[in-house]
C-alpha cells in the first residue's frame, strides 16, 4: 500500500478505482501555410466555435454549480476575444507564415508564462486559464471535440491538473474523487469540487502506476491511500457508507419542498458567517439565508472596514443568492467576539456587557457605515437587516430613527435602495416578554436561541460542571418561543429561529405545531430538517 | 485628457472577473482608457495586460481617459471602480 497526504478540499470519502488522466495535449507540427489570410479566418471561425463552447459551458455550470462558479467560462470567454492575443496569433500567421494551432500555441505559452511569473498567487494561477483557452482553441482547429469521456464506471480522478471545463464536462455520475499534483485552495476547479460535493485533494504527489488500482479519498483527513489492505478497505467502507447516507439524503430531498403531510409549510435557510460558504448554501438547497453573521468583516480585519468593503461583501451576497432572502445582522461585536481596534475594556460579565446593538447604539458612526453599505446593497438583490441583543421597544425606536436618517441621506445623494425588511433578534428574556409590543415596531423576529437559552436559565454552556443543570429543551425556552411567534402572528409578522434549536430534529415538530415560520440553520442540517419536516404530519 | 486615482479595496485586486466587465465596458467607449500602476500602464479594454498589471488589495491605480467623450467616460469610470474594484 501506499499513502500519499495532500491539502483537503472538500470533505468526504471516495473508494474506487484509480483513472490517472494523462492530459492529451494537442501535438502541434508547424507547417508553412501560402495563404496567409485564409489562415487567419481559419483562426476567426476556431475562435467563435471555442466561444460558443464557452458558452454552453456557462449555461451548463449556471445550472449545476451556481453563477460564481459559471462565471469562470464567460471570463474565458472574454480573454479570447482580448485584442494582445488575438495580435499576437494574427501577427504569427502573417509574418512566419504558419499554420492557426501552431501561432495559437505559441502565444498561449506565452502569455501563460507571463501569468505564471508574477509574484501573487492569484494572478499566478491564472496562467491555468490561458493554456486552457489556447488548448481549447488548437482543439477546435484540429477537428477534434472536447471529449472528457471518464469511462462506465466511476473513478477517482488522478491528475497533474484539471481545468475548470474538464471538471465540468464530466460525467458527475461516474465521478468519485480528485486528486492531482497542482492546483490549490483557491482554484477553480477546488471550488468546483466543493460545489458539487465531491473529495477532492491538491498537492499530493501522483503516479501514473496507480492506474486501475483501487484507491481510497478520505476527505476528512487528506490522506490518498493506494491499494489498501482488506482490513483497511473494510474500515473505510464503514465510513463511506455513513457518508453516502448523507449524499442520498441530498439527492432526495433537494428541491423538494419543505411541507408537513397535510401541507403545512415552513422556510429553510442558511446561517452563514463568511461569504465563502455560500457554495455550501447553495448545493444544500437553502430557500435563502436566515443569518448572516457580519462579524466576519470585522473580525478579519486590522482597522474598521470601510463602507465600501462592506457593500462589496454584502452585494456579493445578495447577488450570488439571486432574488432569495439574505437576513444579514448588523455587528454582534462583544462578550466572546473581541476585536483589538475596538478598545472595548475588559469587563468582569461580558456576556451581560458592553456588546452589539449596544455599541451600535453609542457608537452610531460604527452602526451608520455599516446601514450605508446594507442599504446600497439592497439595491442589488433581496435583502433585510436584523438588529441584535435588543432587550426594549425604546432601543428599536433609536434603531428605526437612526436607519431613517441614514436612508434619508442616501436618498439626498441619488443612491437607490431595495425594499428593505427590517427585524430583530429575539435572544433576550426581555425582548420574549416584549414581543406583543415589539412586534408592532418591526418586520419580523428571528429568535436566537443560543444566547435566549443562556439568559433564561441563567447557565454558562461553556461550563461542564453545569451539565446537569442544562436542560436544551427547557419548558422556559420553548414557553418564550411560542410566546414570540404568537405575538409575531398577532401582528402580522413572521418569526423564524436561527440558533442552534431550529437544527434540532427532535424539536422540529414542536415548531411546527407553535407555527414557527422558519427555520435557519447550517447549511449541512437543512436536508436532515427538510427530511424530518416532509415526514411530520 | 482626464484622469483620477483609485485605490482598490476588492480583496483578490483586478482579477479576472472585474478585468472582464472592465474590458467589456471599456470597449463601448471612444475613449481611450488607460490604467497605470507603479509606471506600468495598459489599456482598460485589454483584459490579459490588465491582470498582468497584477494591482492587488490597497494598491493605488491612476485612471486616465483620452478621446472626444472623456468627460462622461471618466464619471462612467469612477462609478464602475467603487462598484466593482
Amino acid at each position: 500500500m501506499e499513502e500519499r497526504t495532500g491539502k483537503k478540499i472538500f470533505n468526504g470519502i471516495a473508494i474506487g478505482k484509480i483513472k490517472f488522466l494523462e492530459k492529451t495535449e494537442n501535438q502541434v507540427i508547424r507547417t508553412k501555410v501560402s495563404d496567409t489570410n485564409a489562415e487567419i479566418e481559419r483562426y476567426e471561425a476556431a475562435k467563435i466555435a471555442a466561444i460558443s463552447q464557452l458558452e454552453d459551458l456557462y449555461e451548463k455550470a449556471l445550472a449545476e454549480v451556481g453563477e460564481a462558479n459559471a462565471e469562470i467560462f464567460n471570463v474565458h470567454a472574454m480573454m479570447l476575444e482580448d485584442d494582445d492575443y488575438n495580435e499576437s496569433i494574427h501577427n504569427i500567421i502573417t509574418t512566419q507564415e504558419t499554420n492557426a494551432e501552431y501561432a495559437t500555441a505559441v502565444t498561449g505559452d506565452n502569455f501563460a508564462e507571463m501569468f505564471a511569473n508574477m509574484d501573487d498567487d492569484y494572478f499566478k494561477a491564472r496562467s491555468a486559464d490561458v493554456k486552457d483557452i489556447t488548448e481549447r482553441v488548437i482543439t477546435v482547429l484540429c477537428g477534434g471535440s472536447d471529449n472528457n469521456d471518464i469511462g462506465d464506471e466511476p473513478v477517482i480522478i488522478v491528475a497533474e491538473d484539471l481545468a475548470p471545463s474538464e471538471t465540468v464536462q464530466m460525467d458527475k455520475t461516474k465521478l468519485l474523487a480528485f486528486v492531482t499534483r497542482l492546483g490549490s485552495a483557491n482554484s477553480h476547479t477546488a471550488i468546483l469540487a466543493r460545489t458539487m460535493g465531491i473529495p477532492a485533494l491538491v498537492n499530493v504527489g501522483i503516479s501514473k502506476d496507480w492506474n486501475g488500482k483501487i484507491g481510497i479519498v478520505d476527505g476528512y483527513t487528506g490522506k490518498f491511500l493506494v491499494d489498501p489492505d482488506a482490513d483497511l478497505l473494510a474500515e473505510y467502507e464503514k465510513k463511506k457508507a455513513a457518508d453516502e447516507e448523507q449524499k442520498n439524503l441530498l439527492l432526495t430531498l433537494k428541491g423538494k419542498e419543505n411541507v408537513t403531510k397535510s401541507g403545512q409549510k415552513i422556510s429553510l435557510f442558511a446561517n452563514i458567517g463568511n461569504p465563502n460558504d455560500l457554495g455550501a448554501v447553495l448545493a444544500n438547497d437553502a430557500g435563502g439565508i436566515g443569518l448572516f453573521r457580519s462579524e466576519f468583516l470585522y473580525l478579519e480585519s486590522e482597522t474598521y472596514p470601510t463602507e465600501e468593503e462592506q457593500f462589496l461583501a454584502y452585494k456579493k451576497v445578495v447577488e450570488t443568492m439571486g432574488g432569495k432572502k439574505v437576513i444579514i445582522r448588523t455587528l454582534d461585536i462583544g462578550a466572546d467576539k473581541q476585536v483589538d481596534y475596538f478598545d472595548l475594556d475588559k469587563e468582569d460579565n461580558p456576556a451581560l456587557g458592553y456588546r452589539a446593538i449596544r455599541i451600535c447604539l453609542t457608537r452610531p458612526e460604527i452602526f451608520r457605515t455599516q446601514l450605508r453599505a446594507l442599504y446600497r446593497a439592497s439595491a442589488f438583490g433581496n435583502l433585510a437587516i436584523m438588529y441584535p441583543m435588543i432587550i426594549s421597544v425604546d432601543e428599536v425606536r433609536r434603531i428605526k430613527e437612526i436607519s431613517k436618517s441614514v436612508r434619508e441621506e442616501l436618498a439626498s445623494e441619488n443612491i437607490a435602495i431595495g425594499n428593505v425588511e427590517e427585524g430583530i433578534m429575539i435572544e433576550t428574556p426581555a425582548a420574549a416578554l416584549m414581543s406583543d409590543e415589539l412586534a408592532k415596531e418591526v418586520d419580523f423576529f428571528s429568535i436566537g436561541t443560543n444566547d435566549l437559552t443562556q439568559y433564561t436559565l441563567a447557565i454558562d454552556r461553556q461550563n461542564a460542571k453545569l451539565d446537569s443543570f442544562y436542560d436544551a429543551h427547557h419548558p422556559a425556552v420553548l414557553r418564550f418561543i411560542q410566546m414570540a411567534t404568537e405575538n409575531a402572528h398577532k401582528e402580522g409578522i413572521w418569526c423564524g429561529i436561527c440558533g442552534e434549536l431550529g437544527a434540532d430534529t427532535t424539536l422540529t415538530e414542536t415548531f411546527l405545531k407553535m407555527g414557527v415560520d422558519e427555520l435557519s440553520v447550517s447549511p449541512a442540517c437543512i436536508l436532515p430538517v427538510r427530511k424530518i419536516i416532509r415526514e411530520a404530519e | 485628457m482626464k484622469s483620477f486615482e483609485y485605490t482598490i479595496t476588492d480583496p483578490v485586486g483586478i482579477h479576472a472577473r472585474p478585468a472582464g466587465n472592465l474590458a467589456k465596458e471599456a470597449k463601448q467607449y471612444e475613449s481611450v482608457i488607460t490604467i497605470t500602476k507603479d509606471g506600468k500602464s495598459a489599456e482598460a479594454k485589454k483584459l490579459m495586460a490588465l491582470m498582468a498589471l497584477g494591482v492587488k488589495q490597497g494598491d493605488t491605480v491612476t485612471v486616465s481617459v483620452e478621446g472626444a467623450d472623456e468627460e462622461t467616460v471618466a464619471a462612467k469610470m469612477e462609478e464602475f471602480f467603487k462598484a466593482n474594484l
